[in-house]
C-alpha cells in the first residue's frame, strides 16, 4: 500500500497556508526557545500561541467544511504522519524529545533555577502567567497552556469532522470546558485567592493524581483551614463515592472520554492516530498485565507514603500506622470478598488473576508493615520508593511514552497500559455498571472498521460479529467504533444490568429453534 | 477421522468451519484461491479508501486457524470427481474428502459486451479486484475518468471507492431511479440526489453498448446504447450484479442451475455433497426469498445450520425474518420484514413514506391493506434495532403498533434528533387524508 499516494489526498491551497501559518506560531515558540530576546513577550506569545490556532482552524474548516456530513477517514492510512510513516516518526521523535526536556531538563526551557528570572521558551510565557496569578511562569504553566490550546483547536477539528454526530460534539465540548476550566484557569485563581494551597485540578482524581495524599500535600490542604479540608475531602470522595456512582450510570466514560485531560488529549490532538493502537491478542495481554501491576503499585505507594507520616500513638491522632494499615487491607478485602461471592461468574477466568492482584498487594502491605521504618520501606528509602513512581509512571509512562509516542503506538497507550485510575473505572465497569456497547442483531458484516478505529485496542468486531454486546473494561466510551459501523450495528447505551453480557453462537436472523438450541448451551 | 474439505473461505464457509470445530473433532480443510485467510469481502472497499489496511479487514488473526485445527490450503480447484470423492487442482495434486461443502461465492456478471476483458475493466468482488482497481486507478492523473455499469450496491460502492480519490465517475444505471427495483420509488429518488450531490455523473435509463480499446489493448472509452455518446476513461467497473461462481463443477454430477442446486438441508443431488451461501441454489424458494441469496447474512446462516447437519443433528436451512443492511455513500440503510420495490410487489402491500427535510434521511413502512399486518420497514438515515423489529414481526403487530412504538426501535446514538414525533404525525395526517 505504500506505493499508493492518490492525489485526492493532497491538501489543497488554502490547507498549505494554514499550515504555514501554524508553523510561523511555532517557529515563534522555537526561536524563544532558542534564546532569542523578544521585545514584547505578551505580543509575540498572542501571536504564536493564536497563530497556531489560527492555522489549525482554517485547515480543519478546509478539510471537513466543502464536503456532505459523513465519516471522514480517507486516505489515514496511506498519509505519512498517520500512519508510521517518515512524518509519524519525526513528530513521534520531536514530542517525545519535548516531553524528556519537559520533565527532567526543564532549566534547557528556559527555567529560572533558584530564583534567577525565566529566560527562553518560559519567559515568553511569564506575561500569561502574570495576567493570571501574579507569578512568573514554570515549565508546567507552559505545558499546561499548550495542552489547552491543543485540545482547544484540536477539539474544534473533531467537532468539524464528526459535525453528523451530536454525542461526539458534546462529548467534545465536555473536554474542552474541563481542560480549560478545570485544569488550566481555576488552579491558577485557586492560587491568587490562596497562594499556600497546593495546585489542584478538581476533576484529577487519584490514583491518577497519584501525589494528592503525599506528605507535602494533605499537610498543605491541612494547613488552610476549611477550604483546604473541604478539597482533600473532596479528594477521598472523588475516588471512593462519586466515581463509583458516575461509572455505575454511565460507564467509565464519564471520566476517561468526557472530563480526563490525558484522555481529553487523545480525543482531540491524537484523533488522527487513534486507528494505530494494536489490536491483537498479545497486546490485550500485555495491557492487562501492565495496568494492573501499575495499579498495585499505585496502591501501595500510596499507603506507603501515607504510612510514613503517619504515627504511631493514638493520642496525636486517632488515624495512627496500625489503624490505617488495617482501613486499608479491611478495604481491599471487602471489596475482593464482595467481587468473588457476588461475581465470580462474570469473572470467569478472570478470577484467578484477580486474586493473584490481591494477595500480592495485601502481602506487600503487610511485608511493608512489619519491616518497614520511619524512612524505610522495603529496605528503601521511603521517598525512593515515590520518585520512582513518579519518574517511571507519572513522567515517563503517561507523558514520554503515553504521549510522545502518539504516531507509534497510537492515541492511548497511557490511558490503556498504564493508567492505574482506568484499571480501577474499567474494573469496576466490567463488573458493576449500566453501560455497555449494545451489538444489533445479526447486523454485523465483519468489516472492522469498528476494531480499526478503536484507540484502546478492543477487537470490537469480535463481539459484534457473534450478537455479543461490548462488555470490556478498557472501553472508554469514546463511541468511534459506532460512528464508522456502516450498517448502524453498534449503540452506547446505559440499560439494567440484567442480559448485558449475552454470549451468543447462533445470531439472531436465523432458525429461531436452531438460535434456542445452540444458544443455550 | 471424517475429513471435510470446504472449497471457499468466505464468510459461508469459514461460519461452517468454526461451527464443526465447535461441535466436533472432524478434520477440517478449506480450501481457497483468492487469498491464504478468510477476509470481509465487504470491507474491500475500505482498503482502498484507506481507512484501513488488507489485514485490518481479516478478522480472525493468523493463529487462529492453527489454533482451531482448521487447515487452509490454497489452490484453484479445477474439477470434482464425486465418485472417488477426489478433488483435482490446477497445480495437478490432488485432495480427498469424505463430506465435500461448495461455497465459493460469487462472480461480477458480464453480458457479452464488447470489450468487457480488456484491460481496465473489472468487477469489484473478489481481492484480486481490488489489486487490480489500484493497479488501474491509483490516482486522478492514472485515472482520469472511471465509467462504472451496473446501479446496484457494488456500483455505489465502486463509485465511492473511487470518490475517495477525486477520480472523476460516471455512473450508468440500466434502470430509470437507483435499485428500484428494490427500492420504493421515494427511497430511490434520493439516493439518486444524494450520488449527484458527491459530484457523481449519474445517468439512469442509460445501457452501455461496448468499450473502445486502445493500441495497447487498455480501455480507451464506452459507447453509450441510447444516445451513441463516447465516453473517455481508463477504467471501466462492471457491477451489474453477481452469479454464483461454480464454473468447476459443471461438468461434474452434481446437479445445477445458475448455481448448485440444493434442497433445504442444503444437500446436493450427491450424497456428502452440500453447498451453501451465494453459491447455492434452492429448488424452490423459501417465502418471499430469493432462490439464490447473495447476501452476507444469509451465507452465515446456512453455515450456522449445515454444521448442525454435518455433526449429525439434521436441520433444514429455516431462516429467521428477513433483514439486511447497506450504506448509500454517508446514507446507511436497513431493513426488516418485507418492503417491496414497484417491481414485484404483492397487491395487497401498501407503504407509508416519510422523508426528512434535509434528504438524508427517510423510512418505508409497509402493511398489508386489508388485515393492517405490519410487513417490513426501510430506514435510511435512522439506526433502528434488529430486536425489536423481528419480535414485532413475529408477534404479527399492526401498523399502528409499530408507527406508536416506533421509539422502541431506535437505535441512533446518544443525543442524536428524534424523529418519532414527527414521523407519528405524518402517518396519523396520512390516514385523515386518504
Amino acid at each position: 500500500m505504500s506505493l499508493a499516494r492518490p492525489d485526492a489526498l493532497d491538501i489543497t491551497t488554502k490547507q498549505k497556508v494554514a499550515l504555514a501559518i501554524g508553523i510561523i506560531g511555532l517557529f515563534i515558540l522555537t526561536l524563544a526557545l532558542f534564546n532569542t530576546n523578544f521585545p514584547n513577550e505578551g505580543l509575540f506569545l498572542t501571536l504564536s500561541l493564536g497563530l497556531i490556532a489560527v492555522g489549525i482552524v482554517i485547515y480543519s474548516r478546509e478539510a471537513y467544511l466543502n464536503k456532505l456530513e459523513g465519516i471522514k477517514n480517507d486516505g489515514q492510512w496511506f498519509k505519512s504522519i498517520s500512519s508510521r510513516g517518515v512524518w509519524g516518526w519525526i513528530v513521534g521523535v520531536i514530542l517525545t524529545t519535548f516531553y524528556i526536556v519537559l520533565y527532567f531538563y526543564p532549566q534547557y526551557l528556559g527555567l529560572g533555577v533558584d530564583g534567577a528570572s525565566n529566560t527562553g521558551l518560559i519567559s515568553l510565557f511569564d506575561p500569561l502567567s502574570q495576567l493570571l496569578s501574579g507569578r512568573n511562569a514554570s515549565q508546567w504553566f507552559v505545558y499546561g497552556t499548550l495542552y489547552t490550546i491543543a485540545i482547544l483547536a484540536f477539539g474544534y477539528k473533531f467537532i468539524l469532522k464528526y459535525r453528523h454526530n451530536r454525542y461526539q460534539q458534546v462529548r467534545t465540548v465536555s473536554v474542552m470546558f474541563f481542560q480549560l476550566g478545570f485544569a488550566f484557569l481555576i488552579p491558577e485563581f485557586m492560587y491568587v485567592m490562596n497562594n499556600d494551597l497546593p495546585y489542584y485540578d478538581l476533576k484529577s482524581v487519584w490514583p491518577l493524581n497519584y501525589y494528592i495524599f503525599d506528605e507535602w500535600s494533605v499537610k498543605g490542604f491541612l494547613s488552610n483551614g476549611n477550604i483546604g479540608l473541604a478539597l482533600i475531602i473532596f479528594g477521598i470522595l472523588s475516588i471512593f463515592v462519586i466515581s463509583p456512582i458516575l461509572t455505575y450510570k454511565f460507564g467509565k466514560r464519564w471520566y476517561c472520554s468526557w472530563v480526563c485531560g490525558c484522555g481529553g488529549l487523545a480525543e482531540t490532538a491524537g484523533d488522527s492516530f487513534r486507528h494505530l493502537s494494536s489490536k491483537k491478542m498479545s497486546a490485550w495481554k500485555l495491557e492487562r498485565w501492565l495496568i494492573h501491576t501499575v495499579l498495585v503499585f499505585s496502591v501501595v505507594m500510596t499507603t506507603a507514603m501515607v504510612y510514613t507520616y503517619l504515627g504511631y500513638d493514638s493520642n496525636d491522632f486517632w488515624l495512627t500506622r496500625d489503624v490505617f494499615i488495617s482501613l486499608v487491607i479491611g478495604f481491599l478485602t471487602l471489596v475482593f470478598i464482595g467481587v468473588m461471592f457476588f461475581k465470580r461468574q462474570e469473572l470467569g477466568k478472570d478470577a484467578k488473576y484477580g486474586a493473584i492482584g490481591f494477595f500480592i498487594t495485601i502481602a506487600l502491605l503487610l511485608i511493608m508493615h512489619f519491616t518497614g521504618t520511619t524512612d524505610q520501606l522495603f529496605y528503601i528509602k521511603s521517598g525512593a520508593l515515590r520518585s520512582t513512581y513518579g519518574i517511571y509512571i507519572g513522567s515517563i509512562f503517561s507523558g514520554v511514552i503515553g504521549t510522545g509516542f502518539y504516531p507509534i503506538l497510537g492515541s492511548r497507550s497511557w490511558c490503556r497500559f498504564g493508567c492505574p485510575m482506568a484499571a480501577i473505572l474499567g474494573f469496576q465497569q466490567r463488573l458493576f455498571s449500566k453501560f455497555r456497547i449494545t451489538t444489533n442483531g445479526g447486523q454485523c458484516i465483519s468489516c472492522g472498521n469498528c476494531s480499526n478505529s478503536c484507540e484502546m485496542g478492543i477487537d470490537v468486531r469480535h463481539y459484534a460479529q457473534k450478537g455479543e454486546n461490548i462488555v470490556r473494561s478498557s472501553c472508554v466510551g469514546c463511541g468511534i467504533c459506532s460512528a464508522v459501523c456502516p450498517r448502524g450495528v453498534l449503540k452506547l447505551e446505559n440499560d439494567s444490568m440484567k442480559g448485558r453480557i449475552n454470549p451468543t453462537e447462533v445470531l439472531l436472523g436465523n432458525d429461531v429453534d436452531l438460535m434456542e438450541l445452540v444458544n443455550q448451551k | 477421522m471424517e475429513h471435510i474439505v470446504i472449497i471457499g473461505n468466505g464468510i459461508s464457509g469459514v461460519t461452517l468451519a468454526r461451527h464443526i470445530r465447535k461441535l466436533s473433532d472432524k478434520k477440517i480443510t478449506i480450501v481457497s484461491a483468492e487469498t491464504d485467510y478468510f477476509f470481509s469481502r465487504t470491507a474491500l472497499m475500505y482498503v482502498y479508501m484507506g481507512h484501513m489496511k488488507f489485514e485490518h479487514t481479516q478478522p480472525y488473526e493468523n493463529w487462529f486457524w492453527e489454533k482451531n485445527r482448521i487447515n487452509l490450503k490454497k489452490g484453484y480447484v479445477k474439477t470434482v470427481q464425486t465418485t472417488s470423492k477426489t478433488l483435482h487442482f490446477a497445480g495437478g495434486d490432488t485432495l480427498q474428502y469424505d463430506k465435500l461443502v461448495i461455497a465459493t461465492g460469487s462472480k461480477p456478471n458480464k453480458f457479452g459486451w464488447p470489450g468487457q476483458d480488456l484491460e481496465g475493466v473489472m468487477g469489484m468482488y473478489h481481492k484480486q479486484d481490488l489489486d487490480n482497481l489500484e493497479k488501474h486507478a491509483p490516482n486522478k492523473e492514472v485515472c482520469k475518468r472511471a465509467v462504472i455499469v451496473g446501479g446496484g450496491l457494488i456500483g455505489i460502492e465502486l463509485a465511492e471507492m473511487l470518490n475517495s480519490r477525486s477520480i472523476p465517475v460516471t455512473f450508468l444505471v440500466r434502470e430509470s431511479s437507483f435499485w428500484n427495483g428494490v427500492l420504493p420509488e421515494g427511497e430511490s429518488a434520493m439516493i439518486n440526489r444524494h450520488i449527484k450531490n458527491h459530484h457523481i455523473d449519474l445517468r439512469l435509463s442509460t445501457n452501455l453498448k461496448e468499450i473502445k480499446s486502445d493500441d495497447n489493448g487498455k480501455v480507451k472509452s464506452v459507447i453509450i446504447e441510447e444516445t451513441g455518446e463516447e465516453i473517455p476513461c481508463n477504467v471501466v467497473g462492471l457491477t451489474a450484479g453477481v452469479s454464483p461462481n461454480i464454473d468447476f463443477i459443471k461438468d461434474s454430477e452434481i446437479e445445477t442451475g445458475r448455481g448448485v442446486k440444493v434442497n433445504r438441508y442444503l444437500e446436493t443431488n450427491i450424497p456428502d455433497v452440500y453447498a451453501i451461501g451465494d453459491c447455492a441454489e434452492q429448488h424452490e424458494a423459501i417465502g418471499n426469498r430469493r432462490p439464490i441469496e447473495a447476501v452476507w447474512y444469509t451465507g452465515r446462516m446456512m453455515g450456522e445450520a449445515l454444521a448442525q447437519t454435518i455433526c449429525g443433528n439434521r436441520r433444514p436451512y429455516n431462516p429467521g425474518h428477513w433483514f439486511n443492511s447497506a450504506k448509500f455513500m454517508d446514507i446507511e440503510y436497513q431493513t426488516y420484514g418485507w418492503v417491496f420495490g414497484a417491481k414485484g410487489r404483492p397487491d395487497y402491500e401498501q407503504h407509508f413514506h416519510w422523508k426528512h427535510d434535509d434528504d438524508t434521511k427517510c423510512i418505508t413502512v409497509a402493511y398489508h391493506k386489508d388485515t393492517q399486518e405490519f410487513l417490513g420497514i426501510n430506514t435510511f438515515g435512522i439506526r433502528m434495532r434488529h430486536e425489536t423489529f423481528d419480535t414485532w414481526l413475529t408477534e404479527k403487530r399492526d401498523v399502528d403498533y409499530v408507527m406508536n412504538h416506533l421509539s422502541d426501535a431506535n437505535f441512533d446514538p446518544e443525543f442524536y434528533s428524534k424523529f418519532e414525533k414527527e414521523i407519528l404525525s405524518a402517518y396519523n395526517n396520512k390516514l385523515q387524508t386518504a
